[in-house]
C-alpha cells in the first residue's frame, strides 16, 4: 500500500534510539529502542518473548494483549518508549515455576482453543478481566472479552474456562 | 510504521510550547487511534510529544455540583468511576458500549474526542479522500457508504464521528477545557466538533497549538431516566450504525426536560435542539417520541448503501426514548433490546 502512495514523504533525520527500562515478568530489562517500536515488537523482537502474538497489528484482534502495570492493553497500539519504568506481564510470566496459572489450567480443562494463536492474548485478557472484577455473569464475561477474537470459534469453551478460573480466584 | 522523533512534555506549558513550535508535531496519549493511523500512514507526524505524564488524570467535583474530568483519565476508569456511575450513568453506559476493555484501558478522555473517522477510504491511502488529502475528492459519496452519514453531510465528505462517549457528552452539555499559547478557554461541546462543509480535514475547532486539559460536566446528570442504545452489525466491539443517547426529566408523565443526541449519523455527535423542543412539555408517550424522531430526521439524506439508517434511526429514537421514560436503560452486556 505504501508504495502506491502519491503523498510526498518528509525526510527527517533518523532519531537516536532511546533508552527504556521495562520490568517484564518480574525481570528488569534495559532496552534501546527506536521511538516507533511498539511494545509488542519490543517484547517479540528485542526480548525474544514470542508468546505474545501479532495478529492484526491494529488493535482489532486482541492476540497481542498483555498486562501493563496490571491492566490489559493491546501491546500493538502503544510505543514501548512511552512506558519507561512500567511493569509488563506476558503469557510467559503467568505460571509459577512448574504450576500453571489457574487460567492456563482452565483453558486446558475446557479445551478452550483449537489452533492456539489467540490463546496467549485470551488468557492475558482474562487475567485482566478477573483483576478488574466487573464481570460476574456469562454475558458480562462475553462482553468484556469481546476485544479478543478467536477465529476457530472456541468462544463457549473460553467463557467456561474463564468462569472456572473466576470461581477459584 | 512511519519514523518520527519523540519527546516527553514536562508540564502543560511545555506541551503547548512544543506543539506550537512544530506544525508537524502531534500529541500522543493513549495512542490507540494515532498509532494505528501512523501504521497506515494516514497520520504522518514528524514528531510525537508524549503527554501521558502530565497531571491531567483527576476526576474532581466542581463547585457547582458538576464534574471535571482530566483529559488523561482512561475511558475505562471514567466509565467505572463511582461519581460517573451514580450521577452520569448515561456517560458510563456510552463509554462501555464502545471499543474493547483493552482499548478503553489505554484510550484517554481527550483522545476519545479527537479520534478520527473510520471511513474505509480515509484509512486507504491509495484512494481519494478530502479529509486525508484536501481537494482529492470523496470516494465514499459514490462508493461503499453503508457506515456513512445521513445528516449534515457535504459534497466533500460523508464521514461519521466514531465516538460513543462523545454522544453522551453532547447530550449532557459538557464543556471542553483547552489550553494554548494565549491561555485557556472552554468550548461548549456542541461547538467542539465540526460539520464537514468544504473543510472536512478539520474534525474539531481545537487549534493545532492547543491541548485538551479537561472535560467538564454540568450538575444535571439525568440519572433516573436515560439510555444509550447502540445499534450495530455485531453485538459488541463494532462501531455504531446508529446510536442514541436519550435523557429525560419527567414530571407527572410529562417531559420537563429532554436531551437527544445521535452517533453514527453525522460528522459530529448529532444533537438537535428542535427535536428536544418537540419533547419538552409533552406527554411521555410513543406519539410524542415519533414526532421528535421526525423532527430530528427532517433533513436526513441517504446514499446508495446507508438509506436504511434513516428508518433505523427513527425506530431507535422511539425505542431509546421509551427506555429512558420507563427508567429501563439498555444494558451493555445483556444485548436484548427491550
Amino acid at each position: 500500500m505504501a508504495q502506491t502512495s502519491t503523498a510526498s514523504r518528509d525526510s527527517i533525520a533518523v532519531p537516536e534510539k532511546m533508552p527504556a527500562t521495562l520490568t517484564v515478568n518480574g525481570v528488569e530489562r534495559k532496552l534501546k529502542l527506536a521511538p516507533w517500536t511498539t511494545l509488542l515488537d519490543a517484547l517479540r523482537d528485542h526480548l525474544d518473548l514470542t508468546g505474545t502474538k501479532k495478529g492484526c497489528d491494529h488493535g482489532q484482534c486482541g492476540a497481542c494483549t498483555v498486562l501493563l502495570n496490571g491492566r490489559r492493553i493491546n501491546s500493538c497500539l502503544t510505543l514501548a518508549v512511552m512506558h519507561d519504568g512500567a511493569k509488563v506481564t506476558t503469557i510467559e510470566g503467568l505460571a509459577t515455576d512448574d504450576t500453571l496459572h489457574a487460567l492456563q489450567q482452565a483453558f486446558i480443562d475446557h479445551d478452550a482453543f483449537q489452533c492456539g494463536y489467540c490463546t496467549p492474548g485470551q488468557i492475558c485478557s482474562a487475567a485482566g478481566l478477573i483483576a478488574e472484577g466487573k464481570a460476574k455473569t456469562a454475558d458480562e464475561v462475553r462482553e468484556l472479552m469481546s476485544g479478543n477474537i478467536c477465529r476457530c470459534g472456541a468462544y463457549p469453551n473460553i467463557v467456561a474456562a474463564i468462569q472456572q478460573a473466576m470461581g477459584r480466584s | 510504521m512511519i519514523n518520527f522523533a519523540y519527546a516527553r512534555a514536562t508540564d502543560i506549558a511545555d506541551a503547548v510550547r512544543r506543539i506550537a513550535a512544530d506544525p508537524k508535531a502531534k500529541f500522543i496519549a493513549g495512542g490507540t487511534n494515532l498509532v494505528d493511523l501512523m501504521k497506515e500512514e494516514v497520520e504522518r507526524p514528524t514528531r510525537l510529544i508524549d503527554i501521558t505524564r502530565l497531571p491531567l488524570k483527576a476526576v474532581e467535583e466542581t463547585r457547582d455540583g458538576g464534574l471535571r474530568i482530566g483529559a488523561l483519565v482512561p475511558n475505562s476508569d471514567l466509565a467505572y468511576h463511582l461519581l460517573v456511575a451514580q450521577r452520569y450513568p448515561l456517560l458510563a453506559s456510552a463509554i462501555l458500549a464502545g471499543a474493547s476493555q483493552q482499548l478503553r484501558n489505554m484510550a484517554s478522555t481527550g483522545g476519545n474526542l479527537l479520534q478520527r473517522t473510520r471511513c474505509y477510504y480515509f484509512y486507504d491511502i491509495t484512494t481519494p479522500c478530502n479529509k486525508r488529502q484536501p481537494g482529492s475528492g470523496c470516494s465514499a459519496v459514490n462508493g461503499l457508504n453503508r457506515m456513512h452519514a445521513i445528516l449534515g453531510t457535504s459534497e466533500a465528505c460523508i464521514a461519521t464521528h466514531p465516538s460513543d462517549m462523545c454522544v453522551a457528552l453532547a447530550a449532557l452539555e459538557a464543556k471542553v477545557h483547552v489550553a494554548g499559547p494565549s491561555g485557556e478557554r472552554a468550548i461548549a461541546f456542541a461547538d467542539f466538533h465540526r460539520l464537514p462543509g468544504d473543510t472536512p480535514e478539520r474534525d474539531s475547532n481545537l487549534a493545532h497549538d492547543e491541548i485538551v486539559t479537561a472535560v467538564e460536566l454540568p450538575p444535571r446528570g439525568f440519572a433516573a431516566n436515560y439510555t444509550y442504545l447502540k445499534l450495530r452489525d455485531r453485538l459488541s466491539y463494532a462501531f455504531a450504525l446508529v446510536s442514541i443517547a436519550a435523557a429525560l426529566e419527567l414530571e407527572g408523565g410529562r417531559i420537563k426536560e429532554a436531551r437527544l443526541a445521535l452517533g453514527g449519523v453525522a460528522h459530529k455527535p448529532w444533537r438537535d435542539k428542535a427535536a428536544e423542543a418537540a419533547l419538552r412539555g409533552e406527554a411521555a408517550n410513543r406519539a410524542t417520541f415519533t414526532r421528535a424522531a421526525d423532527v430530528l430526521l427532517r433533513e436526513a439524506r441517504g446514499y446508495a448503501h446507508n438509506s436504511f439508517k434513516i428508518e433505523l434511526a427513527r425506530r431507535g429514537i422511539v425505542r431509546a426514548l421509551t427506555q429512558a421514560a420507563q427508567g429501563t436503560p439498555q444494558s451493555q452486556s445483556d444485548k436484548k433490546i427491550r
